[in-house]
């Protein structure tokens, strides 16, 4: 449940939450500058306004980069802050900003903000963290602004403040039957001072108007008329384009090639060689700079650059590469399984005891690694420029890219400009800008010329910081009256430096069920690799989940129990367990809930006809409580029928309902997607899968109904980009052992011989 | 040199680009037509598709040679600057379909194929024709949704997709 962002990244979350506190202790919004008459409110870290301030210059468009900006012809300016890679925080996030501002949403215009930790604190799509650590901050921007708009009509008019009502863009004073829009009075406003945080109220949730309702993409029209958006559109006027090819086994590094020959190839401008930098096997969210050395060919567009890296020979150095093998790994993770464990990583109580006197479950569970599979392929266009560097980066860590750029040119990252892309999908994968070092490392050898480096898609899938696959033994008893009495859980992970867990390859000692037992224990075991990998859509809790949800119901089935029951009664008294590092906090109530909420949805209990079957599942992660059932049909030939999928969630209040459905729908296509077929295996340090032939994404055809519900709580609100996706491959095997009485212990499905 | 008609222009193709090249690339690189998308370059996922003579097909998969001479449809064709939206764009909009959005040009490219031969598709027909495009995040369910709501907005206005 804590497990599922790497180290780095709790550290800068933890760090932003201190600061979070700290600004709004501080009463962080300042009035930062007058401009083309209108006015600007900027919301920052404190020293940074008054800096960023001097520096603007006159008119509507200024390097401040604040939340709000009003212009004189009305228009409403809001900046979002953090990446959008589909998970709908381009509309969400100024949303929140427009309900406390009143303002009209047909008449806000969304703006990609620049990106500044000291205008914006932490800039970042990950971790389902965007709403929850944003959600605050962006209510106070907007509620500070609408205040000052009143202010400065109360002073148009000479009339009490308070006697100003706000809606839709317009301040209205009743009594005397005057109004004004908000453009009219921006230039009032900005010459007056920013009001005292605390003397600033907000809305109470009764009187939203934007939250909670369905609010389409701001960049619909734009996706519709197929308008340049991504990193891949990116075009700079006497860019080139270029590929960069790796060695199959990864981490070799170049010897030598057969560059003249490249040269010579139709549309080819250059070719050269580039040194491995830094540590790029393993993942890093913290800005150092790391790449795989390969080869770089530049063209005068991609197809040329494509065609010569199909012509490319290169003699690879692999010693110090990786010579991982899946197979291998699962024969010594059964080896590892039958031994006393290497570490422990948490216990108590007297697991041995209860295990003697209850009835035993023994089972072994197995993950393989998947890969991001963003649909538009790893890109970033770069100009290194001497002592400046420009970028055009897809990345959903821009603040960590600048900070490696800066690394890699031997600049100040105030000599970086990163302009921020819409990504093709992220799912975790763009959170490391290996391509973006990669560009800029280009760029900087071919002369500072700008340019724009492109993965092929068999690049984009043997390139990856994957999910990492991983083993569990799982053992458990369930004492006379068929409840939960020990559990066991002997974790088989992958570890780079003989120590730990590779990264998101983890497990908290405090991952549910241990959080509810007194008799548990938590130990660990280590396989050598040095596959790469990062975090994938729910780190952690992706893998777990299917393991936990399914050994559970095995334990219920055991014990002759309804699985609502016994995870109902697993749960106990209501009660909140002790906070994750992110402040996340598993309360038992909340889950009872969404378990309950979810069995009355999908009609649980109700009898199926022979070979179709119902299965749930529980799962906490991201701050989200989330209960999930699936109804599937499985046929002689072990095809399955996944019919509809109901999704119970408590998220705290909803910000956009569509996002939030569309997140919670397309979790359990992805969700299914990969539980059925897809995994990523290696022999000799080589990914053996090269593209979607190999790795099938499902079709249209496969998806199933999808029924979502939010509970409607008063929990503070929380991110739900990830947490509808782990419950969803348990349920589908649950679902699957009902129809059939086969247990599925192994993700994908496929390896055991089902088929969707 | 190579002369393509793409959205009703004519577009001239200099010298220096292999005819072979992929449709795609040409219309991405060489025109600046970008809607069209990369995402796997073997016909496999279909982010790539435009319509040739209104057949959607994998742009990928066409050398720019063996389009000379017919009609190439791409996404900025469907409602060119200054012009209403089409049926199925507009549907795609209400229904909110798009999270990356990277894949939708090549869907909206394929359903408004789909809805000139069958104006009043079955879930079944959209699952058969639809089936040949990846949605990485998944938005199935609301593609459907919007070519059903773009059926019946051309239904009642009797208009094209």
């Amino acid at each position: 449940m804590n497990a599922y962002l790497p180290e780095s990244l709790q550290k800068i979350y933890a760090q932003r939450r201190l600061e979070a506190t700290e600004l709004s202790r501080r009463g962080f919004i300042k009035l930062a500058g007058v401009a083309g008459g209108g006015f600007v409110l900027a919301l920052s870290l404190g020293p940074a306004v008054e800096k960023a301030s001097a520096q603007t210059p006159s008119g509507a468009s200024h390097s401040l980069n604040p939340y709000v900006q009003i212009r004189a012809d009305g228009k409403v300016v809001l900046f979002a802050k953090n990446p959008e890679v589909g998970q709908g925080v381009k509309t969400s996030l100024p949303l929140i900003v427009a309900e406390e501002l009143d303002a009209d949403w047909s008449q806000v215009e969304v703006q990609q903000s620049a990106i500044s930790m000291q205008l914006y604190g932490l800039q970042l799509a990950g971790g389902s963290l965007s709403i929850p650590m944003n959600f605050d901050v962006l209510r106070r921007a907007g509620a500070t602004a609408r205040a000052m708009l009143v202010a400065a009509a109360a002073k148009n008019w000479s009339v009490p403040a308070a006697e100003l009502t706000t809606s839709n863009g317009v301040v209205r004073h009743a009594q005397s039957n005057r109004s004004a829009a908000y453009g009219e009075l921006a230039a009032v406003a900005a010459t007056l001072p920013v009001p005292d945080a605390a003397s600033v109220t907000l809305k109470p949730k009764s009187a939203f108007k934007l939250l909670g309702k369905r609010i389409t993409g701001v960049d619909n029209a734009k996706i519709v008329r197929g308008e340049p958006l991504f990193g891949i559109d990116q075009r700079v006027p006497n860019m080139v384009f270029a590929t960069y090819t790796k060695a199959p086994a990864i981490g070799a590094r170049v010897v030598s090639a057969n560059l003249d020959e490249i040269k010579k190839m139709p549309g080819v401008k250059d070719a050269f060689a580039i040194g491995a930098q830094g540590n790029p096997m393993v993942f890093d969210l913290g800005g150092a700079p790391a790449a795989l050395s390969g080869i770089a060919i530049l063209a005068n567009s991609t197809w040329p650059a494509m065609q010569a890296k199909k012509a490319l020979k290169v003699q690879w150095d692999e010693s110090g590469a990786s010579n991982d093998s899946w197979s291998g790994a699962v024969a010594e993770a059964k080896a590892l399984a039958g031994k006393a464990p290497q570490q422990v990583l948490g216990e108590g109580g007297n697991v041995a005891a209860k295990f003697a006197a209850g009835k035993t479950v023994d089972a072994f569970y197995t993950y393989h690694y998947v890969a991001h599979s963003d649909l538009e392929p790893q890109n970033c266009t770069a100009w290194f420029k001497g002592d400046t560097v420009e970028i055009w980066a897809p990345t959903q860590t821009p603040q960590a890219a600048v900070s490696a750029v800066a690394k890699l040119a031997g600049i100040a990252e105030d000599k970086v400009t990163l302009h921020q892309l819409r990504g093709g999908g992220g799912f975790g994968r763009r959170l490391a800008n290996d391509s973006v070092c990669e560009a800029v490392l280009v760029s900087k050898q071919a002369g500072g010329i700008p340019v724009k480096v492109q993965w092929t898609r068999e690049d984009d899938m043997a390139f990856d910081f994957y999910r990492a696959g991983g083993f569990m033994a799982l053992k458990a008893s369930t004492d006379s009256a068929g409840k939960l009495s020990a559990y066991q859980n002997h974790f088989i992970t992958f570890s780079t430096d003989g120590k730990t867990p590779v990264v998101s390859g983890n497990i908290d000692k405090a991952e549910f069920p241990a959080n509810v037992l007194a008799d548990q224990r938590m130990v660990q075991s280590l396989i050598a690799s040095k596959v790469p990998t990062g975090p994938w859509r729910a780190p952690g809790s992706n893998v777990i989940a299917f393991c936990i949800q399914g050994f559970l119901n095995e334990c219920a089935v055991a014990a002759n129990r309804d699985y609502v029951d016994f995870l109902v009664e697993l749960m106990g008294d209501a009660r909140p367990l002790a906070p994750d590092p992110f402040g996340g906090v598993f309360h038992t109530g909340r889950a009872v809930s969404v378990i309950k909420a979810v069995a009355a949805r999908s009609g649980w209990g109700r009898t199926m006809p022979p070979g179709r079957g119902l299965g749930l599942a529980f799962h906490f992660s991201h701050q989200g409580h989330f209960a999930e059932v699936a109804e599937v049909s499985v046929d002689a030939s072990k095809k399955v029928d996944v019919h509809k999928v109901w999704v119970v969630a408590d998220i705290g209040p909803i910000v956009n309902l569509s996002s939030a459905e569309n997140q919670c729908q397309g979790s359990v296509v992805d969700a299914l997607s990969t539980a059925m077929g897809l995994k990523i295996t290696f022999e000799n340090g080589r990914v053996e899968q090269t593209n979607f032939h190999q790795y099938p994404i499902v079709r249209i055809d496969k998806a199933p109904e999808i029924d979502v519900h939010f509970l409607p709580t008063d929990y503070a609100p929380t991110g739900c980009g990830e947490p509808a996706f782990p419950p969803v491959a348990p349920a589908i095997a649950n679902a699957i052992f009902a129809a059939t009485g086969q247990r599925v212990r192994t993700l994908p499905f496929n390896a055991e011989g089902y088929s969707v | 040199m190579l002369t393509l008609t793409i959205n009703g222009r004519t577009h001239t193709v200099s010298d220096d680009v292999d005819p072979q090249t992929p449709l795609l690339w040409v219309l991405r690189d060489t025109l600046g037509l970008v809607g069209t998308k990369y995402g796997c370059g073997v016909g496999q996922c279909s982010a790539c598709t435009v319509q040739l003579n209104g057949a959607p097909i994998q742009s990928c998969q066409v050398p720019a040679s063996s389009a000379v001479g017919q009609q190439i449809t791409t996404i900025e064709g469907l409602a060119p600057a200054g012009a209403a939206l089409t049926a199925v764009q507009q549907a795609w909009i209400e229904e909110d379909v798009a999270q990356c959005g990277y894949c939708q040009a090549g869907q909206i490219m394929r359903a408004t194929a789909l809805l000139a031969q069958t104006p009043q598709p079955t879930d079944a027909d959209i699952d058969t024709a639809m089936a040949a495009n990846l949605c990485r995040c998944g938005t199935y369910v609301r593609i459907r949704k919007a070519i059903h709501n773009a059926a019946s907005k051309m239904a009642k206005t009797g208009g094209a997709a």
